[in-house]
């Protein structure tokens, strides 16, 4: 009803309209395909050609934002997809865009190839992953010295008295990131362990970011000694000169994985299933390689430069179900927690 | 109530007979009307009445609203927002009505110089300060000696930021109330030997009084409803910007947003409801027998004045200089070797310098097309007789765009706009919707400045062309537009400058061929790279200065033709 009211009212304000934009609203060719990521703009030209060599028909014409834009952006636009396909956005992320009923199941040739790990558990899959995000701590070495800090090796080490004011964290509330590091927490420390881990963090945080990337670029740019961040953007820090040290804690790091999906009402939907069968490929994963330590393709990782050894074995059996399923409860209980004390000064 | 207002404020109880002018005017009115409902109302609408539903869209009254001021967080967060928009309003509307005073009413040297300088603001994305901040007051930073043992990151940045950000939005409403005064009025003054500070308060001050009013309101709410300076440099302090943010961002939770954003919108309501009551109370300064003021030259006070304009004048370039330095630093603070490589934007993220060419088309666009909507718009809405419910409606919506934080006008835009009923769905993902989005969340401001202008116009203007029949669009071009040139140029120059910097509606509405500079900014920032993001606000700040000595250039020549008659 609601939506033949605003015809009505429209349908008198179009004409205005239509001669000032007709030219603008060209409909896509169809060997086109809209592909929304998070992916480092920096990489999207290399996927592009990499896909390109294979399939030079298809043009691939990317939005990119951060990860809680381009999850925002495909929910409102849930009535009125503008995706054809999701190439590179975190896996919990895409989980909530199924749960909507969302993304086209599709199974891509040789999905069955990858880790059970990193791929939807339905059949046929829903999404397929790419490479592991993994949670990471980022030590800026120089300004460590010159506070007196110690190398923390554990999470536990960080709540240790002589890191008071010297560690900042992504709020879980804005950011992803922050979510899986809470979430991580409370799976290796239990529950009860998890929340008394945090207290005794808390206290020595010296401020709670909204962005998952931003305590690590804070550690590189020497604003902080330590930040909670993850491993891939502490290898790109120091890849450009920054005094890191990329710790992974003993007790073991959350993760989340990039991955992919079809929007489900796609228009180029042959087109869309190409590309996704294309990305689970070893080709592709070889490729993920260069930038991430850990893909879904088993054995063709290889080490990354810059990124700490022990990663994929510090990598903790992440139960997502269980993250997304308490999400609402465990922010709520974080926000009474840590949130709402106001800022001394 | 409106109605009332309306018909107490004319004092005619004869119906005059409606003349083709009215008619015409209440068209362009409704017009006018008709853009603002469907670039404002309706997507608002669709987005806000998201606050009573649930997920699936169902209808559950209240209890969303319920819920959220059930946090506990909620309080310290409408604390926190209410401390610093009073602060950083307080702030930045006595530093700038001093310089706007400076500028309009005293005869020191370098005038314009200094009104380019402090408008330099205005051509920053906001995410400039916040880099600048950083490098001079972060842990880090060359200055940080200055703000002792306080950190940055936390209310001290964000007002900061604020009052950077805020003040030439007041200057511009403050100059364009300063610098129409009759000077009959300071000859009266002078002639009853009334002293300069009683001259302040009973000539200067009222005769201003709209214009610092407004600037009080518009500084305030935006303020209030910003989220990227708390967001870059506000630490943990949470204020209710930064609270949607988290629902819609960080949880993807439309509806809480939504219901943050309907707390938003007080401020705004309130500042209609002022300007309403201020607004009856206003009389033409400029009436048609007025005598412009020409300020007289007092050696004293011109050398405060000249002390004033330059302290400011450094804070603001340096803040971008700043910038200017991080943007050729190779990695900020261990390695200080300066290159150009920063600039070398094709091989960063967001688009390169496509992004830039598709800012400056934006920007254009935004520009001729926004000025001419909202100034139309203004003298319709100040100068149309009766009609005054639909007018009274009007300007309420136009006072509604500055409530609304941009990522709210993005987010209701998307489901508005894509929705498959939608015959105008055609224009989502194009560059129409990003200009038709950039005008609306730049309406207030653009409007406030037309009506500050039009309303120091004797009404009279009119009424003398109506008396000879001469058609009030002629009256509009021949008359009106040339006194109001430099508002309108300035209105321009707002849109086109406001257009380059923008970041938070636009952000959700770009598509892979219509990526803009300030986003591009913005993402290299998010991917670490400070310096390439540091060189694309510069590259905008001096695209935007470079339009604004071509603008000054123009308006020089323009005021010599259509201004010679404020001077005797």
């Amino acid at each position: 009803m609601k939506s033949q009211i605003l015809k009505t009212v429209l349908a008198g304000a179009t004409g205005a309209f239509v001669g000032a934009t007709a030219l603008a609203g060209s409909a896509l060719a169809g060997d086109s395909l809209t592909v929304y990521t998070a992916v480092e703009a920096e990489d999207l030209k290399k996927y592009a050609k990499n896909f390109n060599a294979d399939h030079p028909d298809i043009k691939i014409n990317w939005v990119r934002d951060s990860t809680g834009i381009i999850t925002a952006k495909l929910l409102a636009e849930k009535n009125n997809p503008q995706a054809d396909i999701v190439w590179g956005l975190a896996a919990t992320s895409l989980m909530l865009l199924k749960e909507e009923g969302m993304l086209e199941a599709y199974s891509p040739k040789g999905v069955e190839k990858l880790d059970s790990k990193f791929r939807d558990s339905d059949s046929p899959t829903s999404w397929t992953g790419m490479d592991a995000w993994v949670a990471s701590v980022c030590f800026n070495t120089v300004e460590a010295k010159k506070a007196g800090l110690p190398a923390p090796k554990s999470w536990q080490d960080l709540t240790k008295p002589v890191y008071k004011n010297h560690i900042i964290m992504p709020n879980p509330n804005s950011s992803g990131t922050g979510f899986l590091d809470v979430s991580s927490w409370l799976q290796i420390f239990k529950e009860d362990g998890g929340w008394k881990f945090m207290d005794s963090l808390h206290a020595n945080i010296a401020r709670y970011t909204h962005s998952g990337s931003k305590p690590c670029k804070l550690a590189a740019a020497g604003e902080i000694p330590i930040g909670i961040s993850f491993a891939f953007r502490g290898a790109k820090s120091k890849a450009k000169g920054a005094p890191l040290e990329i710790i992974v804690p003993t007790e073991g790091v959350g993760w989340d994985m990039e991955a992919t999906a079809i929007i489900k009402g796609s228009k180029n939907l042959a087109a869309a299933k190409t590309l996704a069968d294309w990305t689970v490929t070893k080709k592709a994963n070889v490729m993920y390689n260069k930038g991430y330590a850990v893909v879904a393709y088993p054995g063709v990782a290889k080490p990354v430069k810059f990124f700490p050894a022990e990663i994929a074995s510090g990598m903790i059996d992440n139960d997502f179900q269980w993250a997304a399923s308490n999400r609402k409860r465990i922010l709520s209980e974080w926000q009474k927690r840590y949130d709402s004390k106001s800022d001394p000064k | 109530m409106t109605d009332q207002t309306m018909s107490s404020a004319s004092p005619a109880i004869v119906k005059p007979k409606l003349s083709r002018d009215d008619w015409v005017m209440r068209a362009f009115i409704l017009v006018i009307g008709l853009w603002l409902v469907v670039t404002l109302v309706m997507p608002l609408y669709v987005m806000l009445s998201k606050s009573v539903q649930n997920k699936d869209g169902f209808f559950i009254g209240l209890s969303n609203y319920i819920e959220y001021f059930s946090t506990p967080a909620l309080f310290y967060s409408i604390n926190n927002s209410f401390f610093i928009a009073f602060l950083s309003t307080a702030i930045s509307i006595s530093l700038a009505s001093v310089f706007a005073f400076i500028l309009s009413r005293s005869t020191i040297p370098g005038k314009s110089v200094f009104k380019n300088i402090a408008l330099l603001p205005l051509l920053a994305p906001s995410l400039l300060p916040g880099i600048s901040f950083v490098y001079l007051f972060g842990r880090q930073g060359v200055l940080k000696g200055l703000i002792g043992d306080y950190s940055i990151y936390g209310p001290i940045g964000i007002v900061m930021g604020e009052v950077f950000y805020t003040f030439p939005h007041a200057l511009m409403i403050l100059i364009a109330a300063f610098s129409i005064a009759d000077a009959r009025l300071y000859e009266a003054a002078s002639t009853l030997r009334t002293n300069r500070i009683r001259t302040f308060f009973t000539v200067t001050l009222p005769g201003i009084k709209y214009g610092l009013i407004s600037a009080i309101f518009v500084v305030f709410t935006l303020v209030i409803t910003d989220f990227g300076i708390p967001k870059v440099i506000g630490g943990q302090y949470n204020v209710l910007a930064t609270d949607i943010y988290k629902q819609v961002i960080g949880q993807q939770n439309f509806e809480m947003g939504a219901v943050v954003s309907v707390v938003l919108l007080i401020p705004a309501i309130l500042a209609f409801a002022v300007d309403r009551f201020v607004q009856r109370k206003q009389v033409a300064m400029l009436t048609a027998r007025a005598v412009p003021y020409e300020p007289k030259p007092h050696a004293i006070f011109n050398r405060f004045f000249f002390l004033y304009c330059c302290i400011i004048s450094v804070m603001i370039i340096g803040t971008i200089g700043m910038a200017g330095y991080a943007s050729f630093v190779t990695f900020w603070p261990y390695n200080l070797e300066l290159s150009l490589n920063n600039y070398d934007f094709d091989v960063m993220d967001g688009g390169g310098w496509g992004s830039f060419y598709n800012s400056l088309e934006m920007a254009a666009y935004t520009a001729v097309i926004g000025t001419s909507v909202i100034f139309t718009g203004a003298y319709m809405v100040e100068k149309a007789k009766g009609f005054g419910i639909v007018r009274g409606i009007i300007q309420f919506l136009c006072m509604i765009p500055m409530a609304v934080p941009g990522m709210v006008l993005g987010l209701a835009y998307i489901f508005f706009f894509n929705h498959p009923d939608n015959p105008l769905g055609f224009i989502y993902g194009t560059m129409p919707i990003l200009v038709i989005v950039t005008i609306a969340h730049f309406y207030t401001v653009s409007h406030l400045t037309s009506m500050t202008a039009l309303k120091q116009m004797d009404p009279e203007f009119e009424t003398v062309s109506a008396s000879l029949k001469v058609p009030f669009f002629r009256t509009f071009l021949k008359v009106t537009v040339p006194v109001c040139l430099p508002a309108i140029l300035d209105i321009s120059i707002y849109l086109f400058v406001n257009a380059m910097t923008t970041v938070s509606a636009v952000i959700f509405l770009y598509s892979s061929d219509t990526a803009l500079a300030s986003i591009a900014a913005l993402n290299m920032d998010d991917a670490g790279d400070v310096a390439p993001a540091a060189a694309m606000c510069m590259v905008i700040v001096a695209t935007s200065a470079s339009v604004r000595v071509v603008h000054a250039l123009l308006s020089k020549g323009i005021s010599a033709k259509t201004q010679k008659w404020r001077t005797r």
